[in-house]
């Protein structure tokens, strides 16, 4: 029994599952994590996970791209070489527009992926750290902590109660190294 | 999430019973887990030569210099930009697919954004070698970046639109290949899971790791919505910029504010004609029609009546407007396109994009998949033919008549063009073996709500408005893979 590290209900369907969340949660149960094979709208509410802020990084980098492309045509036209075209003024600013916008998508795209990747521990060779084969096919998996949570029988139950259609006990944390 | 019930007036996304979210894994990763049929070897095989061909004419060019294309002095422009912009077009259905039907929540992109995203990658490819092969010497192809030199520095011409199209179309394929990528995280996930061995091996390290775990997934959906955000105007930007290496000319037939709708529209058009000349046959072959269904393939056609409906304006409007202005020169280039030498190109624009997608205002055209399989190429022809007017029909007669010349294509130009197609084609194939080409998470979404199943459970329930069910069963006898005699009894 003190082996166990996690607990995982395993459901087939998502809506038996936030009914798991809604039994445990209920019974002062802390729920680790969840792992679904796709995204499960209003689950972030349930858990209380904060609003992703994203967006903000999104917007201060494609706000830097368009800074620097300005800065570098800036630079490059008016203050380094001007070229004289017909003697037109070096300083064209809608020529500027469409490089400016293009390096503020790029500068956006860029830096709001890898910030994702960073914050979420994405990177090439990773190794997965995966609690349930099937939660990336077709279970959706609740992990409950052992160690924190002591009374397994009635954690059992709930999950049962709530249609898991079978009760995991992970003795490591993550079954994907072998 | 799937609390409450999508309205049955709502056509099914997803046809078949007993489909599962096990199911739904198994028949999409069908052909990246099993050994390929002949069908796919076949077409490999074609494609793959066509691709050699490709890597033995795109040499030659670079061996010989461009002067083994048959560009002359009046004609400076043919085939190489023409077939650039033909697949940068062709691209833009993915982008489109992927991110402003985001926007829009339509949700039927979800089965069909993955390859269309493929399909935008790799026509970029495609796009891109045509850029480095048209410089002559494509090892100075870093000149175009403003990197500092030893001329002074001399920078790039930052008024110039190729330089903006550099900045475009390099910004969009890295932006889309993130966005495509990013996307395929979840699914690869799925394969590693399933995998052993060295298999699973080779997954994970694609993978990234992925958990599938609820704050990877909140912030996977955020990181989705606003690339579909700055994505949306991203793609209207390159097409916009690829028309303005024209419009911003002073040649005639070259220098009209219409070309960045005109070309935008012509870029959907033409994007949407190849998604569905590729996804006809892969839903075929791969055994996807429950989830590539005949309504998928009827919304895209209506796409393609609207676009091609724009593009037919853009051609009046074009002419309109040239005789509108009373300048000579640019009546003469209209004149030219229309009634001279090249009169058939011009025909043949005008037959396959204007007059033949009307045809597909018929219910019958629409929902027919051979019909709609030979419309999309013959779209695909009409959209080569457009660019090659534009340019070549422009140019060949200049201002002065002594220099006015014909293009003639040698074999080099047939070959870097048929090549190029056989190297799209190779790069797909090659896609659908070892990468889903539906995402899987995304088609998952849509069970318990856009399903066959689920909306049957809701009739069944008893709940629904008679007639709205009357007029859903009618909207499912277009459906190829709907067994109607389930609906017989209810």
């Amino acid at each position: 029994m003190s082996d166990i590290k996690y607990i995982l209900g395993s459901f087939g369907d998502p809506d038996e599952m936030m009914h798991g969340i809604e039994k445990l949660q209920e019974n002062n149960i802390s729920i680790y994590d969840v792992y679904t094979p796709m995204p499960i709208h209003g689950i972030e509410a349930k858990l209380g996970i904060k609003r992703s802020r994203i967006d903000i990084a999104a917007f201060c980098f494609g706000i830097t791209g368009t800074c620097c492309a300005f800065a570098l045509i800036y630079f490059c036209a008016v203050i380094d070489w001007r070229v004289n075209i017909g003697g037109k003024p070096s300083f064209a600013l809608p020529d500027f527009i469409p490089i400016m916008f293009e390096l503020t998508v790029l500068f956006c795209a860029f830096g709001m992926v890898l910030t994702y990747y960073a914050s979420t521990h994405l990177f090439p060779g990773r190794a997965p750290r995966v609690m349930d084969l099937r939660a990336t096919d077709d279970r959706f998996v609740i992990a409950v902590d052992a160690k924190d949570n002591v009374e397994h029988t009635v954690i059992d139950g709930l999950l049962k109660d709530a249609g898991a259609l079978e009760i995991k006990y992970n003795e490591r944390k993550y079954i994907s190294y072998e | 999430m799937s609390g409450h019930n999508e309205s049955i007036l709502r056509e099914p996304l997803i046809t078949g019973d007993n489909i599962t979210y096990a199911k739904i894994t198994d028949d999409i990763l069908g052909p990246v887990e099993n050994k390929p049929n002949k069908a796919w070897w076949i077409g490999f095989i074609v494609a793959s030569l066509g691709a050699l061909l490709w890597v033995v004419a795109v040499s030659y060019t670079f061996w010989n210099g461009i002067g083994a294309w048959g560009l002359n002095k009046t004609v400076g422009w043919a085939w190489d930009i023409t077939g650039f912009v033909w697949w940068v077009g062709i691209g833009h259905a993915g982008t489109l697919i992927s991110a402003v039907l985001l926007l829009f929540r339509q949700n039927w992109r979800n089965s069909i954004n993955r390859s269309a995203e493929a399909m935008t990658i790799f026509a970029v490819i495609c796009a891109a070698t045509y850029v480095v092969s048209h410089m002559g010497r494509p090892w100075l192809a870093y000149w175009v970046l403003p990197l500092p030199n030893q001329f002074g520095s001399l920078w790039v011409n930052f008024n110039s639109p190729l330089v903006w199209d550099m900045f475009a179309i390099s910004t969009y394929f890295s932006v889309s290949l993130l966005f495509w990528y990013t996307g395929l995280l979840p699914d690869i996930a799925t394969i590693r899971d399933r995998a052993v061995g060295t298999r699973r091996k080779i997954y994970s390290i694609f993978s990234f790791g992925w958990s599938g775990s609820v704050k990877t997934w909140q912030r996977f959906e955020a990181v989705s919505l606003i690339l579909a955000g700055i994505s949306t105007p991203l793609v209207l930007s390159v097409h916009t910029i690829v028309s303005m290496d024209f419009a911003t000319s002073v040649i005639p037939g070259w220098h009209t504010t219409i070309f960045p709708p005109y070309f935008v529209a012509g870029a959907i058009f033409s994007g949407f004609a190849m998604v569905l000349t590729l996804l006809l046959v892969a839903r075929k072959v791969l055994g996807l029609e429950n989830y590539i269904t005949m309504f998928h393939i009827e919304s895209m056609n209506k796409i393609i009546i609207l676009t091609g409906s724009i593009v037919g304006v853009a051609y009046l409007t074009e002419f309109f407007i040239a005789w509108y202005s009373g300048s000579e020169y640019e009546q003469y280039a209209f004149i030219n396109r229309s009634t001279g030498p090249y009169w058939w190109s011009y025909w043949m624009m005008m037959t396959c994009n204007v007059i033949s997608p009307q045809l597909l205002w018929f219910k019958k055209i629409r929902l027919s998949i051979k019909a709609t399989w030979i419309l999309s190429i013959v779209v695909n022809v009409g959209m080569w033919f457009e660019r090659f007017v534009i340019i070549v029909t422009s140019l060949h007669r200049d201002y002065i008549p002594s220099s006015w010349a014909m293009f003639y294509p040698t074999w080099v130009d047939i070959s870097v063009f048929v090549g190029s197609i056989g190297l799209f084609f190779t790069l797909f194939l090659l896609f659908l073996r070892v990468l889903p080409s539906i995402a899987i998470a995304e088609v998952k979404l849509l069970l318990k709500t856009a399903s066959e199943q689920a909306k049957m459970k809701q009739i069944k329930e008893g709940h629904e408005n008679k007639e709205y069910v009357a007029e859903y069963i009618e909207s499912l006898e277009k459906f190829d893979s709907v067994k109607q005699e389930d609906y017989a009894k209810i």
